[in-house]
């Protein structure tokens, strides 16, 4: 690493205490780069062991990476934390301004200990952190708090604000926090642990210059991947209708998880189109700093008030296909402007995980058919596929958690199915609500194995669709092949580079950008590092009581034909007994 | 030739032109960047992309107490001179539209140059470069 590069400023801050300190870490940032990498080692020193994720004692820790403010794309912040709703490790990602404005602001990590008193928010810039009351903004949501912190701090363009919304004040296990009003770190509930700490909102902002070894080089090098962004045609996707472009191809694939997943295609999948979105309702298009790309899809919802004519409210809600299929197919909802109501509820008002709730829902739906629950449950809510007034009614009593039932839903399906049955058709892995993917044996091992859970951990839903599909592989080569993949993604997300630009990033590209930023690593430097990390992480997912040979497997998996064949029990049985020998071995290997 | 705003509602605020800016110099980060992108109260509603508009008789060079602000003949906007500039700061108010930007450093003022460096990096045609004549027939 370069001297005088700020990569190596870790900020801690004491919300107990109230107090912040800086400590220069080069170590750290030399052995692991960055993001993902750093954080584990700092989530090993900082969380103690089997510690309550609601409790003070649970840190927050965003890492970025050395890349990030030098290179497009380098535009993710990476989120850990022990997660409330899996109890286990808790990593979410985030674009936006988040990655730039932590750079920018003369940090490689932040880490957020203690609780707060009263609602607090941070503001950090220029080397100091103020600790704000945040009171008035408790039980906002996220257009609102966003708003009042815009106006009350400095660095308009050059900042961060990080925030959350009700989910995360009334503790909903899935809770998102949200940046820049439109992105998320989604997954596993740091929206909770903000809330715990009475933690309303972080605001993080500076614009600072950094070193470069060889600055002729580097502007040689930056021509280079910045045409390859624009021009790429792997880059098209995510440009042009953005992920939402997904949704027809898997439908008909028949890999589209659709109500509860008893079918894998949507007959309305046209409807409920990239295409149709970009057709009727794409207001605008909104980039991450520093990356080209712009994927960020923003419909434009007008709707008329219902008591009074001639006034009109037009709502800009973020679309893509994840909460497409979660807040759709997954509820049987056909029609575009009904999942962009809920989408609004959720992003706007709730803050919580799109995916995590739509799955939430989509249990409770059939559960309802069933007769497991009823209307004395739901509190009246009739749910029904497509029905999306329920769903919203619904949505809003898990804020409010009225009874028993609803407290239940707050903490995830897996947690509701244990009361009220229905776990053979509760869709999480390792505790983690399911993503969009039921392609074949590849997607569901992905989930499994994954080190969070999600389907970006190792992409088995990719390898299901270009590599499963053609030939059949044994359970031990598909670990193989999946584990490959997530020790690569270690690089990248310690990187954090995004996901997206996967195919741009390859190990030969990093190993010429990390030159730039002082670090000269081989390709086979960045596979040690990469196993070493995912190694990490195990260690601290053992330590916490996950073990792969006794995850659950729903039932519901194995009900619905998926396009790839290979989904049976034995397969995926075997398969994990690999997975888990394997990671063991790379746990004792491990330094 | 300036450096134009040409439509802002194309804007989705990358910043891949404040990156350059400052790279034009070799550098890395946003510290050197006389161009900014930031919302319109919420990303939701849009940016405004904030750089020197090349006035013919800019108001920062007229409030200059040492004169190191140098106007550019017939081509509009200023050139700064560094040792004649004692960091006042006046020539940052006088700026309605806010494009005086600021080098902590040195605490001088960084403006733009009309470079066009940016231009290239702006994937979605909201920067280009003009010509004055054809400017004045607009207004």
């Amino acid at each position: 690493m370069l001297k005088n590069d700020p990569l190596e400023n870790i900020l801690y801050i004491d919300l107990t205490r109230r107090t912040f300190k800086i400590e220069k870490r080069p170590d750290l940032f030399e052995k692991y780069l960055g993001g993902t990498g750093v954080a584990t080692q700092l989530l090993h020193e900082e969380c103690p062991e089997g510690c309550d994720p609601l409790g003070p004692e649970n840190p927050i820790i965003f890492a970025v990476g050395i890349l990030t403010s030098l290179f497009p794309l380098a535009s993710k912040t990476v989120a850990l934390f022990k997660s409330p709703l899996t109890g286990n490790l808790g990593e979410s990602h985030c674009g936006g301004r988040s990655a730039v404005s932590i750079r920018m602001a003369g940090y490689g990590a932040i880490v957020i200990k203690g609780a707060s008193s009263m609602p607090v928010y941070l503001s950090i810039e220029n080397g100091r952190v103020r600790f704000r009351d945040a009171s008035t903004l408790w039980g906002m949501g996220n257009f609102s708090s966003g708003r009042i912190i815009r106006e009350n701090e400095a660095g308009a363009g050059l900042r961060t604000i990080m925030r959350i919304g009700k989910g995360g004040e009334k503790l909903i296990a899935y809770s998102c926090v949200t940046t820049e009003t439109f992105r998320h770190f989604g997954r596993l509930g740091l929206g909770a642990v903000f809330g715990s700490k009475k933690l309303k909102a972080v605001v993080v902002s500076g614009k600072s210059s950094l070193p470069v070894s060889d600055k002729k080089e580097y502007r040689k090098l930056y021509d280079e991947v910045y045409k390859t962004a624009v021009d790429s045609p792997v880059m098209k996707k995510y440009h042009d209708l953005g992920t939402a472009e997904n949704i027809v191809p898997l439908s008909r694939f028949g890999g589209l998880p659709t109500r509860n997943l008893t079918a894998a295609t949507f007959e309305h999948a046209a409807k409920m189109s990239g295409e149709t979105f970009a057709k009727k309702y794409l207001g605008r298009r909104l980039a991450c700093s520093h990356c080209p790309v712009g994927c960020i899809h923003i419909a434009a919802l007008r709707e008329p008030y219902e008591d009074v004519s001639y006034f009109y409210k037009t709502s800009m809600i973020s679309y893509d296909y994840e909460p497409i299929y979660a807040l759709g197919t997954m509820l049987g909802i056909s029609r575009p402007a009904d999942f962009l109501r809920l989408m609004d509820r959720v992003e706007e008002s709730w803050g919580m995980d799109a995916m995590s709730l739509g799955v939430i829902l989509a249990w409770a739906t059939e559960a309802f058919e069933r007769g497991l629950i009823t209307t004395k449950e739901t509190r009246g809510v009739r749910l029904k596929w497509g029905n999306v007034k329920g769903y919203i009614k619904a949505g809003g009593y898990i804020i409010d958690q009225p009874n028993d039932f609803y407290r239940a839903l707050a903490r995830g399906v897996e947690c509701a199915a244990s009361l009220y049955g229905g776990m053979e058709f509760a869709l999480a892995f390792g505790g983690n609500e399911m993503p969009g993917y039921h392609t074949g044996p590849g997607a569901h091992l992905g989930y499994l194995i994954g080190a969070r859970h999600s389907h970006l951990d190792n992409a088995g839903y990719s390898f299901d669709q270009k590599v499963l599909v053609e030939k059949k592989m044994k359970p031990e080569e598909t670990i193989d092949a999946l584990l490959a993949e997530e020790r690569w993604r270690q690089i990248l997300s310690s990187l954090v580079i995004c996901f997206f630009a996967r195919g741009i990033y390859t190990p030969e590209l990093v190993t010429r950008l990390l030159s730039i930023g002082g670090i000269d690593l081989s390709t086979g430097d960045l596979d040690r590092i990469g196993r070493t990390i995912h190694a990490e992480k195990y260690r601290f997912k053992i330590r916490e009581g996950f073990a792969l040979d006794t995850v659950r497997l729903p039932e519901r998996i194995f009900e619905t034909p998926a396009p790839v064949s290979g989904l049976d029990k034995a397969y995926l049985t075997e398969a994990l007994a690999y997975a888990h020998k394997t990671i063991r071995k790379e746990l004792d290997a491990a330094p | 030739m300036r450096l134009t705003v040409l439509e802002t509602e194309k804007c989705v605020g990358c910043q891949s032109c404040m990156f350059a800016c400052s790279r034009r110099v070799g550098e890395a980060g946003l510290a050197r960047s006389c161009i900014g992108v930031r919302s319109i109260g919420g990303m939701e509603r849009g940016f405004s992309v904030i750089v020197c508009r090349a006035c013919a008789d800019p108001p920062c060079a007229k409030v200059c107490p040492t004169g190191a602000l140098v106007p550019r003949e017939g081509r509009g906007g200023v050139r700064v001179l560094p040792d004649t500039c004692i960091g006042c700061g006046h020539c940052r108010e006088a700026c309605i539209i806010g494009a005086v930007y600021w080098d902590d450093e040195t605490n001088k003022p960084m403006i733009c140059l009309h470079c066009g460096y940016c231009v290239d990096f702006c994937p979605y045609g909201v920067l280009g470069m003009q010509k004055r004549e054809a400017e004045n027939v607009e207004e």
